[in-house]
């Protein structure tokens, strides 16, 4: 039998019932409109999370310097003298580490003109911007002859900008941190809020010599508080964090048994962890509303096996001018079929425009991608077929003398 | 002496109930030639409905064998038959059994689209035969806008449009008032003399009156097989 005449007689018999073929149908709709829906979403939120930690940095870690105890008060981390420049740099020889950058922060009181402001003031050397992923949106970057020569130069962030430069482009002019003149080179490209919710864009970057000898001060000529170290890839995180701790202990000195004078934390831990959750949670979307579309395909595979009962008799005819078994079976294929694919293209269209109207009325980002469509486009083929198929072979098995007879 | 149509040697046919084995046909020899007018006749489970079952190819025998047009059809498999019951046979039902969702001529064309016809033939062969026995104004109705009689000349005309030359009739006029039975009568006559074989179950005396050869069944036999006078055209 030829498809094109076996088209028309699947629309033909899903014209017969309309109110029952258009609920059958819904059934789809629902499922694949909940499938795209979920999906947007579930990619939505994954890209939002992958943005955030893009502008992190990745595969970063710190090492903080020990704590230090006077007359019985602990300092907490980051308190003693015991990581040191020359640390910093036996760090960076070390394998699977690309960017290592001693760092020293704190607030400072900014003041320019008659505006003043407090911003995180970082001191630290010209691989911090690398391993952070900053970029310089206007003005140029300091270098390492900066960090040698300990320069008043700073580079500002956005926040930090407009709020104490206001329209003023700040390039070339000259604010005071603690009362020392610091010439302002460049502004940094925005990043936005990090994972806690902080403006990472209040910021201002100085050389780390500059910082410890006019900022900060420092306990001990060359001592740093901080190491930010940057490993080649997530997984050559642990070993060269590893590496960091043998060698640390071994140019400390410390013996078997001795406690690390210094700590370490993994800063992409937690923003994996964030990655990892929203993957979970995109899964766990999909996952739920693709039972709403095999709940469809079980109500297509419903009302089929109601189809064939009630046209048994028709059967009988078909087969008794000359229908063959694979006649019949294409038959009622095709009309599930049919009714599964219309209802998965309205389910997009649905989705499509439902995730959209989210986007619009609540600004979540959804993320709508041509696979997701594709999918739920062969899913549904999958189900029509799937679900179609035994209803369709109990059609073709039917004895055509049994099947006439039927009232 | 032309090949023999339909030539069955001691066909035989049970049914599998709860009382056991029940034999509806029990050794039926039968030659039909070409050209010929059958009315096959006989009670209620004589077994000339399972007769025309197998004749039809619907069924298949429990034992002996039937040559339809020279093939042996007893043993074929389902999709064989389907093909036979397409092209090689006609069959029209007492219920008249049209779609009733399809239009007339949709209806007359149905086998064309199992054996395969485009369109434009499909078409045009439903026309003719419509035409034929006299409903081609009708074309485009639905079956339930005609009469009885109506209907099953347009059922004989679906049993006609792949060119069989055998037509197997099952009580065609026995939903039929006795007027609108006569003008059904008249039609397997016509195409009778046209030279299609017929074969059709009745158990009225006046339908089989119209064949030219009467076969009478009982409890799974043939009982008698005669010539009866002609009847005037």
């Amino acid at each position: 039998m030829m498809l094109k005449a076996m088209l028309g007689e699947a629309w033909l018999a899903m014209g017969a019932n309309r109110l029952r073929t258009a609920l059958t149908m819904l059934g789809m709709v629902i499922g694949v409109g909940a499938v795209v829906i979920m999906m947007a979403i579930g990619q939505g939120a994954q890209y939002a999370v992958q943005q955030t930690i893009s502008t992190m940095g990745s595969n970063l870690f710190i090492v903080l310097s020990g704590s230090f105890t006077a007359s019985g008060v602990r300092s907490g981390s980051a308190g003693g003298p015991t990581l040191n420049v020359a640390d910093g740099e036996a760090i960076a020889e070390l394998e699977g580490v690309v960017n290592v950058a001693p760092t020293h922060q704190g607030r400072r009181q900014l003041v320019y003109g008659s505006q003043n402001w407090s911003a995180n003031v970082v001191g630290t050397t010209p691989e911090y911007l690398e391993a952070r992923a900053w970029t310089i949106a206007s003005g140029a970057a300091f270098g390492d002859s900066d960090v040698r020569s300990a320069t008043r130069v700073a580079l500002i962030g956005k926040t930090t900008a407009q709020n104490l430069f206001g329209d003023e482009d700040p390039v070339g002019k000259t604010m005071r941190i603690q009362q020392n003149p610091f010439i302002v080179i460049g502004v940094l490209g925005s990043k936005g809020q990090n994972l806690d919710g902080n403006d990472q864009d209040d910021t201002v970057i100085i050389p780390l010599s500059t910082a410890q000898r006019k900022v900060f001060g420092t306990p001990f000529l060359g001592s740093v508080r901080m190491i930010m170290v940057q490993a080649e890839s997530a997984e050559s995180m642990q070993r060269t964090m590893d590496n960091v701790t043998s060698l640390l202990r071994q140019r400390h000195r410390l013996r078997e048994g001795m406690p690390d004078d210094f700590f370490m934390r993994n800063l992409s831990a937690a923003a994996e962890s964030e990655a990892e959750t929203t993957r979970t949670m995109s899964i766990l979307l999909g996952a739920i509303a693709s039972i709403s579309l095999l709940v469809g395909g079980i109500g297509i595979m419903n009302i089929m096996l109601v189809s064939v009962t009630e046209r048994t008799r028709e059967i009988g005819i078909r087969m008794a001018i000359g229908a063959r078994q694979k006649d019949i079976l294409t038959q009622f294929l095709l009309e599930a079929v049919m009714i599964s694919f219309a209802g998965c293209l309205l389910g997009l269209v649905l989705g499509l425009g439902v995730a959209l109207a989210i986007n619009a009325f609540t600004g979540m980002v959804i993320v709508i991608s041509g696979s997701a469509a594709l999918v739920a486009f062969a899913v549904a083929a999958t189900v029509g077929i799937f679900f179609g198929w035994y209803p369709a072979r109990k059609a073709a098995r039917l004895d055509p003398i049994e099947a006439l007879r039927y009232q | 002496m032309t090949e023999p149509v339909i030539r069955v040697v001691g066909l035989g046919k049970s049914y599998e109930t709860a009382a056991g084995l029940f034999p509806a046909l029990k050794g039926v020899d039968l030659e039909v030639r070409p050209g010929e007018f059958i009315a096959i006749m006989g009670p209620s489970g004589s077994g000339k409905s399972t007769f025309m079952n197998l004749l039809g190819c619907l069924d298949t025998p429990t034992s002996g064998d039937y040559f339809l047009a020279g093939q042996n059809v007893a043993h074929m498999d389902k999709d064989a038959l389907a093909v036979l019951r397409n092209r090689t046979l006609g069959f029209v039902f007492q219920g008249f059994n049209l779609l009733p969702r399809m239009s007339l001529q949709d209806n007359v064309a149905l086998p064309l689209v199992y054996s395969g016809a485009d369109k434009e033939t499909r078409r045009a062969a439903a026309r003719e035969m419509l035409d034929k026995v006299g409903l081609g104004k009708y074309a485009e109705s639905l079956p339930s806008r005609i009469s009885g009689g109506q209907q099953q000349r347009v059922a004989i005309a679906r049993a006609l449009v792949n060119k069989p030359h055998l037509i197997l009739a099952d009580e065609p006029t026995g939903n039929l008032d006795s007027h609108t039975s006569e003008e059904i009568m008249t039609l397997f006559s016509e195409l009778n003399r046209e030279g299609i074989t017929v074969v059709l179950v009745t158990h009225e005396p006046d339908i089989a009156a119209h064949a030219r050869r009467q076969v009478r069944f009982l409890d799974g036999h043939i009982v008698s097989d005669h010539l009866t006078e002609a009847v005037p055209a």
